[in-house]
């Protein structure tokens, strides 16, 4: 600290600081708040008393109401359609990824360049031009309507998770590998025995992306799945408050802060992972 | 007898290299190059997914460029959303890490309140919650009413507004370009900003001198995803406005969404794609080739 600053002066900035810095983050955080406070509040106070935070009386109708769903299904259904979805989509990416990224991170093979590259630039490749060959081929298939066209894809690895499992493998001493190899071990069980112990961390935050992104999917279920009761979370909410049909804002509110529990959940518990994520690759949205 | 030696080792490593990665480059022929191939190929036809694709030349193309006001309605949509929404992004993230790029106490909570919306943000539920906030009972006309501003007008319903408000709530998530920003204003050595301190700069010439150039390859990253990402953006518009009014939030994601899952032109849809990619491409190759005008690199140095 080159300045001497008295005291005061000091103070006077980090209470500056902490009140503009502190109203901003309010602001930001508004409109979750907000959310929440509605869908606790009943029918007639959500437009009447908008912008309070605090309901005036509180109630848990509108939980009840909206959890009946629609068409006789319930929102039990939807949570359980895409937690089945998520948990398969995670366990099969993180798995086939980490296997691929060890084979770019460690191992010089002719055309190793070639595929990276291929694989880099599918990083840039937007989900639009994919999405129509790949809806007719699934179709031709059979497999609109079920969860393979959304679950299958991720046995072959995903771009992101492979490029963040190398930056980790890449990070771990190459002598380690060698070692091993000297003692007569192959590939194989130097990967399983020696590298995959040493990538449970990365692992985790992959899972911890690989949840998100299966919670945030929309394109895909809503191609996919026309029946309600394969729907997801993301494609029921979008039913369940179409303009032209219900109009029970109390539900669909509450629905809709109930979805955004299982993130909130995850963002709170693990926060460290995902910032440390995204400031490490610098990925996602 | 080193030649042989090293001969079946290069084998060995053709071999295990080709099994770690056979996953991956099944998926990738079966489940992009394939598919990428065959839409191509779709773009010259005219396919409603029951008929066989009947080839059409360059139909769907001289159509979309010629024949479709609604296609260059939503192109222009398109680029307006990314233009105004990236910057106003980057911007603010730029600034928020800026400020919070200290030791203060408190700064870990912060850092996590302004990242809250941008792990939500993108969400169907937050879309359904943004259309009422904006509408006419909302939350943002009862605000105007308490600072004194009569106004009971639809902001989505608005031709001249809707936009804005997805340019809003884009804005809104600046969480991941503001955490990316803040490891980068990390790694700048704490010594340049005190050495141009003793040589009399201002805090505006130390930004434009060393946090700018310092910050410009990060820069460089974030601008090109973020393009990406605001050429393809597709839920908040689906939701919250449904491209309406009149076409003004018809965004090119939501247009190719309906002209191949909705009326099932699956030749036209596939153009659009295919259109789509090239200018994805273009753009970020603008970007790489320019940015050694004004993208400083440090000397390299190994990690």
């Amino acid at each position: 600290m080159g300045h001497a600053t008295t005291p005061f002066k000091k103070k006077i900035h980090t209470m500056l600081f902490h009140l503009s810095v502190g109203a901003f983050a309010f602001l930001m955080i508004y409109p979750i708040l907000w959310l929440a406070a509605s869908s606790f509040k009943p029918g007639g106070e959500i437009w009447s008393r908008v912008l309070s935070l605090i309901p005036q009386h509180p109630t848990f109708e509108n939980y009840m109401n909206g959890w009946k769903g629609f068409g006789g299904i319930t929102f039990g259904t939807f949570f359980k359609n895409f937690f089945i979805i998520a948990a398969l989509e995670t366990l099969f990416v993180v798995t086939s990824s980490t296997i691929v990224a060890y084979g770019f991170a460690r191992i010089d093979f002719p055309g190793k360049n070639l595929w990276f590259s291929c694989m880099l630039a599918t990083l840039m490749l937007p989900v639009q031009i994919k999405i129509i060959p790949q809806y007719i081929f699934f179709g031709y298939l059979k497999w609109i309507n079920t969860f393979l066209p959304l679950i299958v894809p991720k046995l072959f690895g995903e771009a992101f998770y492979i490029f963040m499992m190398m930056q980790f493998i890449r990070g771990i001493p190459k002598e380690l590998d060698e070692a091993a190899e000297i003692d007569g071990c192959g590939r194989l069980y130097t990967f399983t025995h020696i590298l995959l112990p040493l990538l449970k961390p990365p692992m985790f935050t992959a899972a911890i992306f690989s949840f998100y992104w299966s919670w945030g999917d929309f394109l895909a279920p809503l191609i996919y799945l026309n029946n309600p009761k394969l729907y997801t979370l993301s494609v029921a909410l979008r039913s369940f408050a179409d303009p032209g049909g219900m109009t029970d804002w109390g539900a669909i509110f509450a629905m809709s802060f109930l979805s955004l529990v299982p993130v909130l959940v995850l963002f709170v518990s693990f926060q460290r992972y995902l910032t440390q994520g995204i400031a490490s690759t610098g990925l996602k949205g | 007898m080193r030649d042989p030696l090293s001969k079946t080792r290069k084998a060995r490593d053709a071999r295990d290299g080709y099994g770690f990665i056979s996953l991956w480059l099944f998926g990738f022929f079966a489940l992009t190059l394939i598919p990428l191939l065959f839409s191509f190929f779709l773009s010259f036809t005219d396919y409603d997914l029951l008929t066989p694709p009947v080839w059409s030349g360059l139909n769907n193309f001289k159509t979309m460029f010629t024949k479709d006001p609604r296609y260059w309605k939503s192109v222009f949509a398109t680029f307006y959303y990314a233009i105004a929404a990236v910057p106003l992004r980057l911007v603010v993230a730029l600034g928020v890490a800026m400020i919070l790029n200290t030791n203060r106490r408190g700064v870990s909570l912060y850092r996590a309140l302004y990242y809250a919306p941008s792990i939500v943000g993108s969400s169907v539920a937050v879309a359904v919650m943004w259309r009422q906030y904006f509408g006419t009972e909302g939350i943002f006309n009862a605000l105007l009413r308490a600072v004194g501003i009569p106004s009971n007008i639809s902001w989505t319903g608005d031709p001249r507004f809707a936009i804005w408000t997805l340019i809003l709530l884009a804005a809104w998530q600046f969480g991941s370009p503001m955490l990316v920003f803040l490891s980068g204003l990390k790694q700048i050595p704490n010594e340049l900003y005190e050495s141009a301190s003793i040589d009399g700069a201002s805090g505006i010439r130390k930004f434009f001198r060393i946090t700018l150039p310092l910050l410009s390859p990060v820069i460089l990253f974030n601008l090109i995803m973020q393009m990406i990402h605001g050429l393809i953006v597709f839920t908040p518009a689906l939701i919250i406005t449904g491209g309406q009014p009149l076409d003004t939030t018809n965004f090119y994601a939501l247009y190719l969404y309906r002209r191949g899952f909705e009326t099932f032109e699956m030749g036209y849809a596939s153009g659009m794609a295919w259109v789509l990619l090239v200018v994805i491409a273009l753009f970020t190759f603008i970007i790489f080739k320019t940015s050694s005008q004004w993208v400083f690199y440090e000397a390299e140095k190994g990690r």
